[in-house]
């Protein structure tokens, strides 16, 4: 039998893990901001820092490069930089951190996508003497692009260029002017004059930089109160299965497993289920053993409902007063991802959330030059690591919100029928 | 490791390990739990059971097991099994050697760890597996920390870490060719801390092996190798008794021992927030090499 506990009280999820991307280019220093971040909050172990010490010996060099804890792959330490999204966890007393290490050449920016994807903080790097470079520009448009509700900048080598105050706010002053020309609503931006290979500002403030008066890099980390901007969306949930367990204690039990997408539902709510617009009402919301009377953006549950309405996988669970539109003509910002380059009038499978659909590209809007953001309106097809607009047509409604509306609900990828890869990731506009 | 705390385990971990675990069941026809009866594996266990409650768990366990496992691990195994009512299926290397597919290893280091791949990939393809979930953690190497969620693995399990397909927020695409199959790795995203703690949180029961108990040991390269019939070992090498755990749980051949008093779950996690030395500092398996793991996972290895 089921027990009856009360529900746990609800933990506000971002307090826990913060998650983040960085990115920079080949010689920002960027492996070696996070390896020494990591070497300051006490997290690499004994065993791996006589490693590097090893490996930095090995390579002639006559410190211990911090850089090497973080590129994985042969490939990577031979060429001494970064191909693919590298994933990096510490944690300290306040909260626990996910790094996504993204390479970030242009060849790569289908990994930056990635890599931004889950992230709720994007740093970028910039070199103190270089100011600046294109890649400032792709790594902006992208932690726009996605929304990321926090940009930190962090002009790195301050060493190299004397701790000088002026060039710090030079490229501060550089750098609100790309603002000024974003493309979409710009994120909180934080900018922090650091040297990474000393730990100036990382950990702990510099005494070097003594003309910055405000936190270092992990002081405002620590302070980011991730309020859960989801929980002011609308409700929706995407149903992955339905459990029917068929044994005698739950011989009629018909449960939705899913996961709450945004918003929250509670016990009793009138919900409508999409595509079928079938009307309900919430009876329990189960988490294994336990009964919750509230479920909210990113819960994995299980929900049953007061009648037998047509909902199964793929379907997706609403309140009637704000669902979202049966889409089947959607306008998209899409990042091209494959080799393979877009095939105007050619069918894909759209998967939204875990529902798939086929769906045909109808037109290629507009190419965007992310560097210098502008559309470039002439150019007519799009290939890998192409950012741009296009129009699809889908076989089936989907049932998503505009990403800027509510990106929990507003993103898609693209599958190859053909190759299986995923080969687009788009944003509903 | 003064800054070190003991923080709750974070939930939105276990909701991201439901949420992959159900989209394995939907997107795959015969998906299985690759099962080895240390501490992640038993986590995966009981994520799967969560998932899909009040349902059953809608894999099979597969076990491949190299002959050199701790006793207490093969027992424990089978006492989950029964307990939770699950459907486990065992390969044994000993039939891949008699098979003459892989030769055992000599020398002092010998261990079947490599061995075990081929076994892995024979049962993958016998039982016509086209998923197996895992309890790999990036956090363990860093070659595993750029694995992604659902990893493709052609017809040899061949891991091709240049060719991997881009994962956008939480949308799994687990579409293959025949042929090919998926290791889904549902706690990717969790340390080896955050999976003691949701063992002390779960109150879940491990093999007693973790905890500290008298056992007969060897010194050698800086580790504690515990004897067994299948370590050869040298005529220096004396055997001593010591009070030791183990902190990961691999072939008896190759998981070393540290010396430890703990014997209950919160001294176990205390002595894991002090520790020096990384989880994989155990294993012998990954000395080989600076890029050890990563070959072996191109092999098809996990």
């Amino acid at each position: 039998m089921v027990e009856h506990h009360n529900a746990p009280p609800l933990k506000k999820y971002n307090m826990e893990v913060l998650r983040i991307t960085t990115s920079g280019s080949v010689d920002d220093g960027k492996s070696t901001l996070i390896g020494r971040l990591l070497y300051d909050t006490h997290s690499i172990p004994q065993d791996k820092m006589e490693a590097l010490h090893a490996a930095s010996k090995r390579k002639g060099l006559d410190f211990t490069d911090l850089s090497l804890l973080t590129d994985g792959l042969v490939a990577e330490r031979e060429q001494g930089i970064t191909i693919d999204v590298a994933h990096i966890y510490f944690s300290t007393p306040t909260r626990k951190y996910i790094i996504a290490d993204t390479p970030g050449h242009i060849e790569y920016t289908r990994n930056m996508v990635t890599g931004a994807s889950n992230a709720q903080v994007s740093l970028i790097l910039i070199d103190a003497r270089k100011g600046i470079v294109e890649q400032t520009y792709r790594h902006f448009f992208i932690a726009c692009l996605l929304r990321i509700p926090y940009l930190v900048v962090c002009v790195n080598k301050m060493d190299l260029v004397e701790y000088s105050e002026a060039r710090f706010n030079q490229i501060v002053e550089d750098f609100q002017q790309l603002i000024a020309k974003a493309p979409f609503k710009a994120p909180s931006i934080k900018y922090i004059p650091i040297s990474s290979i000393y730990g100036e500002n990382l950990a702990t403030r510099s005494e070097k930089i003594s003309w910055y008066s405000e936190e270092s890099l992990l002081e405002y980390l620590e302070q980011i109160t991730f309020d859960h901007a989801d929980s002011s969306h609308p409700a929706r949930f995407k149903v992955q299965s339905v459990i029917r367990p068929k044994t005698d204690a739950y011989h009629d039990f018909r449960g939705f497993a899913g996961k709450v997408v945004s918003g929250h539902f509670n016990v009793g709510d009138e919900i409508i289920s999409l595509p079928s617009q079938q009307k309900s009402r919430i009876k329990t919301i189960e988490q294994f053993e336990t009964q919750l009377t509230t479920a909210e953006a990113r819960q994995s549950v299980v929900i049953t409902l007061e009648d037998e309405i047509d909902t199964s996988r793929g379907s997706m669970l609403s309140r009637p007063e704000n669902a979202p539109s049966l889409l089947k003509e959607i306008d998209a910002q899409v990042c091209w991802m494959d080799q393979t380059k877009l095939v105007p009038g050619k069918t894909y499978l759209l998967q939204h959330g875990v529902n798939r659909v086929k769906a045909k590209v109808q037109q290629i809007q507009h190419v965007i030059d992310v560097t210098s953001n502008t559309i470039l309106e002439d150019r007519k097809e799009m290939g890998l690591n192409d950012i741009g607009k296009i129009t699809l047509k889908t076989a089936h409604p989907i049932f998503a919100d505009s990403y800027d509306a509510n990106p929990a609900n507003g993103a898609f990828i693209l599958i190859d029928e053909m190759s299986n890869s995923t080969v687009a990731v788009g944003f509903v506009a | 490791m003064t800054n070190k705390i003991q923080w709750e385990f974070p939930q939105a971990l276990e909701d991201e390990a439901i949420y992959i675990l159900r989209e394995t069941a939907a997107q795959f026809e015969r998906p299985a739990i690759l099962f080895s009866g240390g501490k992640d594996s038993i986590t995966i266990v009981r994520l799967a059971q969560k998932a899909f409650y009040p349902g059953k768990v809608p894999f099979p366990l597969l076990h491949v097991d190299t002959g050199h496992n701790f006793p207490e691990t093969i027992q424990f195994r089978d006492w989950l099994v029964e307990s939770l009512g699950l459907d486990l299926k065992v390969r044994y290397v000993q039939d891949s050697i008699n098979q003459g597919k892989v030769q055992e290893e000599t020398g002092k280091y010998a261990s079947r760890n490599a061995l075990q791949t081929v076994t892995l990939l024979d049962a993958i393809e016998e039982l016509k597996f086209d998923a197996c979930i895992g309890g790999a953690r990036r956090d363990e190497e860093k070659a595993r920390a750029k694995e992604r969620i659902f990893s493709v693995r052609d017809e040899f399990g061949q891991w091709n870490a240049k060719m991997q397909r881009p994962e956008l927020f939480d949308m799994l695409n687990g579409k293959i060719q025949m042929g090919e199959n998926v290791r889904v790795f549902p706690i990717s995203n969790w340390t080896e801390l955050d999976v003691w703690n949701y063992i002390r949180r779960e109150k879940l029961e491990i093999p007693s092996i973790y905890f500290s108990h008298e056992r007969d040991i060897i010194e050698r390269d800086g580790m504690y190798w515990p004897t067994s019939p299948f370590l050869n070992t040298t005529e220096e090498e004396t055997p001593f008794r010591q009070k030791v755990r183990f902190r990961t749980v691999g072939d008896m051949t190759c998981t070393a021992a540290v010396i430890s008093e703990a014997d209950k779950l919160e001294d176990i996690i205390s002595e894991i927030l002090e520790a020096k030395i990384s989880e994989r500092g155990a294993r012998i398996d990954d000395k080989r090499s600076e890029a050890a793991m990563e070959k072996r996972k191109q092999a098809g290895y996990f």
